[in-house]
């Protein structure tokens, strides 16, 4: 329903070559990673499509935080970090010398772990985006305010107190409004890294049901330690195991009958 | 219902402007890394003074003449003699003095703070000390020279209206906060469990304190002593005001005398002329302690350093 | 070994290592000490209140009868009932125009520059250990570098420019390093908000590092100028006249400041009397300064205070 007052500015879907899949949005090839000496990730291979919400699960310590984080290249931040392979987003090799960072990430929202609201007021939180990227009109700035706030289903409980203070808002207030941040700057992508997992389960039921109505205009890649979680509200569903790809393929398939023993132990419970 | 905004459209049009943007984005690490070349160059501005000034210094003054002469007589007429002796006999007297008053003070008022006080007497107590170190050097000095030298005269007859006792007992309870609070930091970071592990024992509080807690953070301590001698050596108002100019070499803390630091202030605030060996004399001199207490400060982070590894 | 003899009570062949009345014997005295020495720390921890105490009974009993409005306005004069302040008030406050900028804009690049760019190396821990070191450099020696290179090589004199320029570089440390601290203390998960927009390095510093670590940074600036204020050797150093001058209008100009009057005052109390109640009172001013200063420092703790 709120999906519906987002403006016509959503992705347009392109013309297909394959009419039977959507198209990728986001292409993994021969990826591996290193801190230092430690192989994190190896080789990844991993197709995403428009469209689709893609979960990503495994044990703790998998890799799959740190493949998220490598899809808007945040993972960079941390120090002594290595990369080979390529990841290409809409065709082009984020990894690219002339790809610029800071035009990926405006077209990839990412949101984290914990609620990380900055500290200003929620009107100033949702308008950062547009600001940084030079929109200062004020009326505009307004409109994307609420449309991002409706957007996220959180205008109704915010509308009236939008010049105070973020950290006023509850857990799953805080995390809600983040995920409106991003929306502001109209993003093609959404990153969600275990976006639920400080949340209490009424919460992460707002958030869960927001995430399926944002994908009928983003695509959205989301690593969670939850399973029922990632059977809920995925299409596809990748299974990582120290670093590699177990399977990847429908959700439906990977949580009836898996092809791989490791992730069919993973899935009942016998580790992790 | 509502108007379409294209945001997408504005930033692109911003990304237009991505040249600029990236511009400053190259431009600040720069200019901010020349902000913090400033803090190398001020070293370097001193050492190089310091060095070039002394250098010329001793080509007047022979360098073995300057640390065995006892007559330090810069600005006499008929002859001039250089030595550092008695402004060195007159640093360490007044420190010493200055450190016999910090020391035990300022480290009891650590064991009671970290020890024994209850958070209320902690609460009321630190912002006090704290504001005793806030205090002007140069307030200490008015409070040494129209204050405790007078009345120690009550006691002391022979005391002289300029001495090394009185500036050297301001100059300890001007150091008290220093060593009290750092000694302090040090015995909170001995871990709880080591205590606990004492008092179980049937230990009282003074004995876990004396044989588990100082021994334990025994390096953070003595750091902090050794930046209070540091600061005692540096300290320079006090002195000027209170003990006088007399560069005598004598051990006597009755007596009028002078430190390094008195030195300077009276070269610069005299007549000696730029250019003049008593000139010179004062880089040679401020040489010697930019050198004491840039060791003492360095051994003082080195175990200081070596006992936040301990844990 | 002794846990058992201590639990045994059965009289066995066991030979008992602790005897329970000695030991209990032994504890009264060992608690007796433990109480007296707790008295000994506690006087010891009072002594530094009391002298506090008698530091500002004496100063405000000897001055507070000089404090008057024609002090404050007041030029200097040979003649104490003639004399005031204004001069070293308007060159303090000139003083601070020159050294607060100038930390300020040095400090916080400095700290910008070692915690959010510098890669942490050889060369972002040398500048580290200078900017320490340089903090425990004696007043007096900045002094002799203000002298040398501001007053002499670039011909300033002993002027307002000479003298802030020699402040601002002694207190640049206590800048830079309230500075890294704040800064430091920005929660990572802001920054990569931040990041995760697309915004660049130098945005996400300006638009979320510096506005969550000004309340720390302007404490460090505040606490830096106090510093400053009451700082007198470095001036002696370069040449501040004792002289009456006229009150500075540009900064240029030869200057005299608060803590200078002070010593001047007390130094020359031997020779006449009302000296020592001058210097009193142009302390208490002095003291009034930086506890306004402070408290603005406490106001700005408290209300820019951020929960991450």
């Amino acid at each position: 329903m709120s999906s519906l007052s987002m403006s016509t500015e959503v992705p347009v879907k392109k013309e297909t070559k394959d009419h039977v899949n959507k198209s990728v949005v986001y292409d993994t090839k021969n990826l591996n990673l290193w801190y230092g000496d430690n192989h994190a990730l190896k080789n990844i291979n991993l197709p995403m499509h428009e469209n689709e919400v893609t979960a990503i699960i495994g044990p703790s310590g998998c890799g799959k935080s740190t493949y998220i984080k490598t899809l808007n290249r945040m993972v960079e931040l941390v120090q002594d970090v290595s990369i080979s392979g390529e990841i290409l987003y809409r065709d082009k090799n984020i990894f690219d010398k002339n790809y610029r960072v800071e035009e990926l990430r405006t077209r990839v929202g990412m949101v984290f772990q914990k609620p990380n609201p900055f500290p200003k007021s929620i009107f100033d939180n949702i308008a950062y985006g547009p600001r940084i990227h030079g929109i200062k009109d004020k009326k505009i700035l307004k409109e994307i305010v609420e449309k991002s706030l409706r957007g996220a289903a959180i205008w109704d409980e915010v509308k009236d107190r939008l010049q105070e203070n973020a950290y006023g808002l509850s857990g799953g207030q805080q995390q809600r409004l983040c995920i409106a941040r991003c929306l502001a700057i109209e993003p093609d992508v959404l990153l969600m890294d275990e976006p639920t997992s400080a949340l209490d389960p009424k919460s992460t039921l707002k958030v869960e049901e927001l995430i399926k109505e944002l994908k009928e205009n983003y695509s959205i890649i989301i690593v969670t330690h939850n399973m029922q979680q990632a059977a809920r509200i995925s299409d596809k569903t990748a299974f990582f195991l120290n670093g590699e790809v177990i399977e990847y393929d429908d959700t439906d398939i990977i949580f009836s009958t898996p092809s791989d023993k490791r992730t069919e132990d993973y899935i009942t419970g016998r580790f992790g | 219902m509502q108007k379409t905004v294209s945001i997408k459209d504005l930033i692109r049009k911003d990304n237009n402007k991505n040249k600029l943007k990236m511009g400053v984005e190259k431009t600040v690490p720069f200019l901010l890394f020349a902000l913090a070349s400033i803090s190398i160059l001020t070293t370097v501005g001193i050492v190089s003074t310091l060095l070039y000034e002394t250098f010329l210094f001793f080509r007047d003054v022979s360098i073995i003449e300057f640390f065995t002469n006892t007559e330090m007589k810069p600005l006499s007429r008929v002859e001039p003699s250089f030595s550092i002796l008695p402004l060195l006999s007159g640093t360490v007297l007044i420190s010493l003095v200055a450190m016999l008053v910090a020391i035990p003070i300022g480290l009891t008022t650590a064991i009671y703070l970290s020890e024994y006080a209850s958070v209320n007497v902690r609460k009321a107590v630190k912002p006090v000390i704290e504001v005793l170190a806030g205090i002007p050097t140069i307030v200490y000095g008015f409070f040494a020279f129209t204050f405790v030298t007078p009345l120690l005269r009550e006691f002391i007859p022979a005391l002289q209206a300029t001495n090394a006792l009185s500036p050297g007992i301001v100059m300890g309870i001007m150091i008290i906060p220093l060593v009290a609070s750092l000694s302090e930091d040090a015995m909170n970071s001995v871990p709880k469990a080591m205590r606990e592990g004492a008092l179980a024992l049937g230990a009282t509080k003074l004995e876990v304190t004396m044989r588990v807690v100082i021994p334990a953070a025994i390096s953070g301590i003595i750091a902090s002593f050794v930046l209070g001698i540091s600061r005692a050596i540096g300290e320079t108002m006090i002195v000027t005001i209170a003990s006088g100019s007399s560069k005598n070499l004598t051990f006597d803390i009755t007596q009028s005398m002078q430190t390094m630091t008195a030195y300077i202030v009276e070269v610069t605030s005299g007549d000696a002329g730029a250019g003049t060996t008593a000139y010179y004399s004062l880089y040679a001199v401020a040489f010697a302690l930019f050198f004491f207490t840039l060791i003492m400060n360095m051994f003082a982070g080195y175990i200081s350093r070596k006992y936040r590894e301990a844990y | 070994m002794k846990e058992l003899a201590l639990n045994s009570n059965e009289k066995t062949t066991q030979k008992q290592y602790m005897n329970l009345a000695k030991v209990n014997r032994r504890m009264t005295a060992r608690l007796l000490i433990n109480n007296v020495v707790k008295y000994l720390f506690f006087a010891s921890t009072m002594f530094g209140l009391v002298i506090l105490a008698f530091l500002m009974y004496q100063i405000f009993s000897d001055g507070l009868g000089w404090l008057s409005m024609d002090f404050l306005t007041n030029r200097l004069s040979t003649l104490p009932e003639r004399a005031g302040i204004i001069g070293a008030i308007t060159g303090t406050v000139w003083l601070m125009f020159i050294v607060g900028p100038v930390t300020m804009v040095l400090g916080i690049g400095t700290a910008i520059y070692l915690e959010e760019y510098a890669k942490k190396g050889k060369f972002h821990s040398f500048i580290q250990t200078n900017i320490t070191n340089l903090a425990g450099v004696p007043s007096i020696v900045f002094g002799l570098l203000g002298l040398t290179i501001f007053v002499r090589m670039f011909g300033f004199g002993p002027s307002i420019i000479a003298g802030g320029l020699t402040m601002a570089l002694l207190v640049l440390p206590i800048v830079v390093v309230a500075s890294q601290e704040a800064i430091r203390a920005v929660p990572s998960y802001l920054r990569e908000a931040s990041y995760g927009m697309g915004a660049t390095k130098w945005q996400t510093i300006k638009n979320i590092v510096l506005p969550a670590s000004i309340a720390g940074i302007l404490t460090g600036v505040i606490l830096a100028l106090s510093r400053a204020i009451g700082e007198t050797a470095p001036l002696v150093a370069i040449g501040i006249p004792a002289l009456i001058v006229p009150i500075p209008s540009s900064i240029t100009d030869n200057f005299t400041v608060l803590p200078m009057q002070i010593y001047y005052w007390t130094i020359d109390s031997v020779l006449v009397d009302e000296y020592a109640s001058m210097a009193a009172a142009t302390i208490i001013v002095l003291l009034a300064v930086l506890f306004l200063m402070n408290s603005v420092a406490i106001i700005i703790r408290n209300k820019f205070q951020k929960r991450y």
